[in-house]
């Protein structure tokens, strides 16, 4: 059986391991590294449940292969809180409006909405509701994961020294 | 789901991958954005005997205007969506991309990808054919040049032979007075549409159209230009009543099929109203309200 050797960076961490070419880097990140965090929930791309950040970009888990990311920087949702205490302000706002019930998409919703509250210090609900559409939340109705987007960015873009 | 065992082989050149291709045939399935093909092993549905991944073919990622806009087969579909050089010579482009899927499978899907697995629900054939597209197939017995009208054969099937790659696509300038419009149904932002249309079209002088090119998507086992509605564009002058009668002449070209989604019935009611309403948007003013 073919198995290749691959280095990569996940949530700051440099990581060697030899794999077989099967392994969706999905499976990579629970199996292997031991990050749960990335949740799997369809295997075919449909849920965004397992949705990370590859060189900033998020991508789904599930349809990317580990070789494919040798050489590649990840950010799983382990790497997302700036430290052992506190929340991301996306954490925050989605623990403040409870806009998560089971939390089993959660993980999935904060690595799709990280780079859009980042660049989005006002956006429209119409906006929001496009950034969300490619993740399935079973429990929430949505509604409440549109005001956490809305006070995340609120959070994340108030004037300084206001 | 989780896909069969394969052997995996990381190509950095066209040449090395077009070896892979010939040495193994059939066996060997090519790995662009992943969006379609994982899916696919991850079911089963298919399980080649190697990978031949082109993500690290940089030769193949690029956008380039040199009097005919070029574009490398492994384009993403998000660098399309964001480029400024395709939203100035390809505005069709840029209008259909945020109708293609969700941005975290358009950061992987390349152009290429969904044009050599031809999905009949798919944006970009459709637009590929509304601009007259050609696109380039190399292989090692040389590189041939495909009218993208002679490239979707039907489902999931194209002129692509197994020991070619799909290298570019290349797309003529617009004329002056060109116009275009898209349009599409899906239950949901980002899912495969029920039913779409991508034109293209030119008003002459005389105010009359030409060039008209209509592509449907969704609403055969492959996109296909509605020649019938097109015939009756081609140099009439602009009316409601012509809108009307070209929406309704889409219904002789295509052959939908049904499926949870959708009835047949139903996508060729979509087909003649998208159409009717990407021809005024493309339209507009030229439509004036006489007929109204
Ligand atoms: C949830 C979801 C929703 C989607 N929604 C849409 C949608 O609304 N509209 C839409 O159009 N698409 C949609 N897609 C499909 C997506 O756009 C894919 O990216 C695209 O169909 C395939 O492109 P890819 O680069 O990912 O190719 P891959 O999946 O890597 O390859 C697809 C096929 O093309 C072959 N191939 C790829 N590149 C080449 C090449 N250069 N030469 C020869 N053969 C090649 C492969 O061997 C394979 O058979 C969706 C996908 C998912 C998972
Ligand atoms: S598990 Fe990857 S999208 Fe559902
Ligand atoms: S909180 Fe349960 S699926 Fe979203």
């Amino acid at each position: 059986m073919q198995k290749l050797s691959i280095e990569v960076t996940v949530n700051g961490t440099t990581y060697r391991r030899d794999v077989e070419p099967r392994l969706l880097l999905s499976d990579f990140l629970r199996h292997e590294l031991g990050l749960t965090g990335t949740h799997v929930g369809c295997e075919h791309g449909v849920c965004g449940a397992c949705t990370i950040l590859l060189d900033g970009e998020p991508v789904r888990s599930c349809l990317m292969l580990a070789v494919q990311a040798n050489g590649h920087t990840i950010t799983t949702v382990e790497g997302v809180a700036p430290n052992e205490t506190d929340l991301h302000p996306l954490q925050q706002a989605f623990r403040e409006t409870h806009a998560l019930q089971c939390g089993y998409c959660t993980p999935g919703f904060l690595m799709s909405l990280l780079p859009f509250v980042e660049t989005h210090p006002n956006p429209t609900d119409d906006e929001i509701r496009e950034a969300l559409a490619g993740n399935l939340c079973r429990c929430t109705g949505y509604q409440h994961i549109v005001e956490a987007v809305k006070l995340a960015c609120r959070l994340m873009h108030a004037p300084q020294d206001a | 789901m989780k896909p069969p065992p394969f052997e995996y082989v990381a190509a950095h050149s066209v040449e090395e991958a077009l070896d892979v291709l010939v040495t193994h045939g059939w066996d060997a399935k090519v790995l662009a954005g992943g969006q379609s093909l994982i899916p696919t092993l991850n079911f089963r549905l298919a399980a080649p005997a190697i990978l031949v991944d082109l993500n690290p073919v940089s030769e193949l990622a690029f956008i380039e205007a040199n009097g005919m806009l070029r574009i490398g087969a492994m384009t993403r579909q998000r660098t399309l969506e964001r480029d400024e050089t395709i939203a100035r010579l390809a505005p069709l482009i840029t209008a259909a991309m945020p109708h293609v899927a969700h941005p975290q499978i358009r950061t992987r899907g390349t152009i290429g990808g969904s044009l050599a697995h031809c999905d009949p629900a798919a944006e970009l054939p459709a637009v590929c054919l509304a601009l007259d597209a050609t696109l380039v197939a190399r292989s090692q017995r040389g590189e041939r040049a495909i009218p993208a009208r002679d490239f979707f054969f039907g489902l999931f099937s194209t002129a692509l032979e197994p020991d070619e790659l799909l290298t570019e696509i290349r797309i003529p300038p617009m004329p002056p007075n060109t116009r275009y419009a898209f349009r599409e149904v899906a239950r949901r932002h980002g899912d495969f549409a029920l039913a779409g249309v991508a034109l293209t079209l030119q008003l002459d002088e005389a105010g009359r159209i030409r060039a008209p090119r209509v592509a449907l998507f969704g609403v055969h086992d492959a996109a296909l230009l509605s020649e019938s509605a097109m015939r009756l564009l081609d140099g009439a002058a602009p009316s409601e009543a012509l809108v009307r009668e070209a929406a309704e002449a889409v219904a002789h070209d295509i052959e939908p099929s049904s499926d949870i989604h959708a009835s047949a019935a139903y996508r060729t009611h979509l087909a003649k109203v998208l159409t009717a309403r990407a021809l005024r948007d493309a339209l507009g003013d030229a439509l004036g309200h006489a007929t109204e």
